[in-house]
């Protein structure tokens, strides 16, 4: 029995990997419907999204990289569809470089056109780009969205923000015009004239920094979707109020999905993130088992000593 | 003066930071939108700094033949490869939109090199706690447990094996014990000693104290 345990404790970390893998592709083609309970956190953020008024201007900070992609791609097309369909304004921006290419790939995925242009007063519009078709509703490029790319600054920029909004993104990303040319920035000349920050965050700059100054300081309200990873940093801010409610990784995104009733790709990997949570589980359980049961009966108690 | 001047230029900044966040108001305001934007300028420039030094850094990798000189020869390649096709070869100001060849290369080179790099991780993770997440002590138990409920409690799992409890005994609602109260409470922790380590270090650059930035000895 104790080869048995020791040849357990030695085994080849490619059978893990394999399991890990047959766990994590396996439920993707079975799809597994499973329930998903909303947390305060994720029902917070909600509300304070179902209280905004139509036309309500919002600035989405997307503060990542295609390498976060999995967890934090699904909750902006959440979010966008939901802005799209609740008549909500946005603003996307990004403290990172790639952040504002991962905010127009979100746009684009959420258009359900099937058609790839339109002519209208004699120019070309594309849909994912000019304008995005959610169900029975339209957003149009630069008066219900826009995208004004990337600022480096870090926290820097957010505090630049504060005071002028048109110093710190100039124009937009698409046309290189002065944003003051598009009808969303009416009204808009410092952070303060937003009414609320989306904030798609998966390290520095981020969440962190968007408390510190834009809630702190100038005093707007911020919801945050974190990755699995960095939402413990986030939790602290919850409670004091400072946040209005977290998307904490793959979970957070899939409640999010079933508030805003459009469920996809979030709740389609929570299967295989549940399934991958099971085996490592038990990769720990029978790893301690094999552990205590190859060690000598002295060792233990040195161990507890 | 190599020294001075930076000293000054740095406590000459970093007051009006500090005093501005107090006082937003003329000449204070101004004085700090000026400073915000040469930060701005500054890091823009750092950009080239860093992409020249890599540069050097791999050609003299791949002319010295160091070890693994070969994947210097990638980093050169893909580095001219995405700066030449961005710059040239993508439509001007609208390289960024869906078509162009820099979309193109960063659609399907670069997102999914860097979606499967961060996706080693769950690999990993799960190799690692098989071999060292051990019972061996009190601390390690408590952490080991603290783990099992978190990873349990965040997905339907942890609520199926224990549907037979009381609702505020379900791992779900344990999780978010541990992640609203425990977590809350170590990450103020950690938070506040960190604020407090960031404002004495800061001060002490401030005052020219603390001049290891300044390079030398």
């Amino acid at each position: 029995m104790d080869k048995f345990w020791e040849r357990l404790l030695t085994i080849d970390r490619r059978v893990i990997f394999v399991v890990i893998f047959l766990a994590l592709s396996v439920p993707i083609f079975l799809q597994i419907g499973l329930p998903i309970p909303v947390t305060r956190e994720v029902q917070v953020l909600y509300d304070s999204l179902e209280d905004l008024p139509r036309d309500s201007k919002i600035l989405v900070s997307c503060d990542f990289d295609p390498g976060s992609e999995p967890e934090l791609q699904p909750m902006a097309e959440a979010a966008f569809k939901y802005f799209v369909e609740n008549d909500l304004r946005f603003i996307v921006i990004g403290l990172w470089p790639q952040g504002p290419i991962q905010g127009n790939r979100a746009i684009e995925d959420i258009d359900e056109s099937d058609d790839e242009y339109i002519v209208k007063d004699g120019d070309t519009l594309y849909f994912g780009a000019d304008l995005v078709v959610v169900g029975n509703d339209t957003a149009w490029y630069g008066i219900d969205f826009i995208n004004l790319g990337f600022q480096v600054g870090q926290e820097l920029v957010i505090q630049r923000m504060g005071t002028s909004f048109e110093a710190t993104f100039p124009s937009d990303r698409r046309f290189g015009r002065p944003q003051k040319e598009f009808p969303i920035m009416d009204g808009i000349y410092r952070l303060a004239d937003f009414d609320f920050v989306f904030n798609l965050s998966a390290g520095y700059p981020g969440t962190v920094e968007w408390v510190q100054f834009a809630v702190d300081r100038f005093h707007v309200p911020v919801g945050a979707a974190n990755t699995a990873v960095q939402a413990p940093l986030a939790y602290p801010y919850l409670d004091t109020g400072q946040l209005s409610g977290i998307l904490g990784g793959m979970k957070g995104g899939a409640e999010f999905e079933k508030l805003v009733g459009h469920q996809a790709r979030a709740t389609m990997f929570m299967t295989s993130q549940t399934m991958a949570h099971i085996f490592v589980m038990l990769f720990i359980i029978v790893g301690n088992i094999a552990f205590f049961a190859t060690m000598k009966k002295s060792d233990r108690r040195g161990i507890r000593e | 003066m190599r020294r001075e001047i930076p000293l000054i230029l740095t406590g000459i900044v970093g007051i009006t930071f500090f005093v501005q966040f107090f006082v937003p108001h003329s000449p204070m305001r101004e004085l700090s939108e000026t400073f915000s934007d040469w930060y701005s300028i500054i890091s823009a420039f750092a950009i080239w700094l860093g992409g020249l030094n890599l540069m050097k850094i791999s050609f003299e990798k791949v002319y010295k033949k160091d070890k693994d000189w070969f994947f210097a020869v990638t980093t050169i390649v893909s580095f001219f490869l995405i700066l030449i096709v961005g710059l040239f070869f993508s439509g001007g100001r609208q390289y960024l939109e869906q078509g162009s060849g820099y979309d193109w290369l960063y659609r399907n080179i670069y997102s999914p090199l860097s979606a499967t790099m961060f996706a080693l991780l769950a690999f990993f993770v799960a190799s690692a706690s098989y071999r060292a997440f051990r019972a061996r002590n009190a601390q390690a138990t408590v952490l080991l447990l603290a783990a099992f409920i978190v990873m349990a409690g965040r997905t339907p799992f942890g609520d199926w094996i224990t549907v037979f409890l009381p609702e505020g005994w379900r791992l779900s609602n344990l999780s978010n014990v541990i992640m609203n109260y425990f977590n809350v409470a170590g990450q103020r922790a950690i938070m506040i000693g960190i604020a407090l380590g960031i404002v004495s270090t800061s001060l002490r650059i401030i005052l020219g104290i603390e001049r290891s930035h300044l390079g030398g000895e």
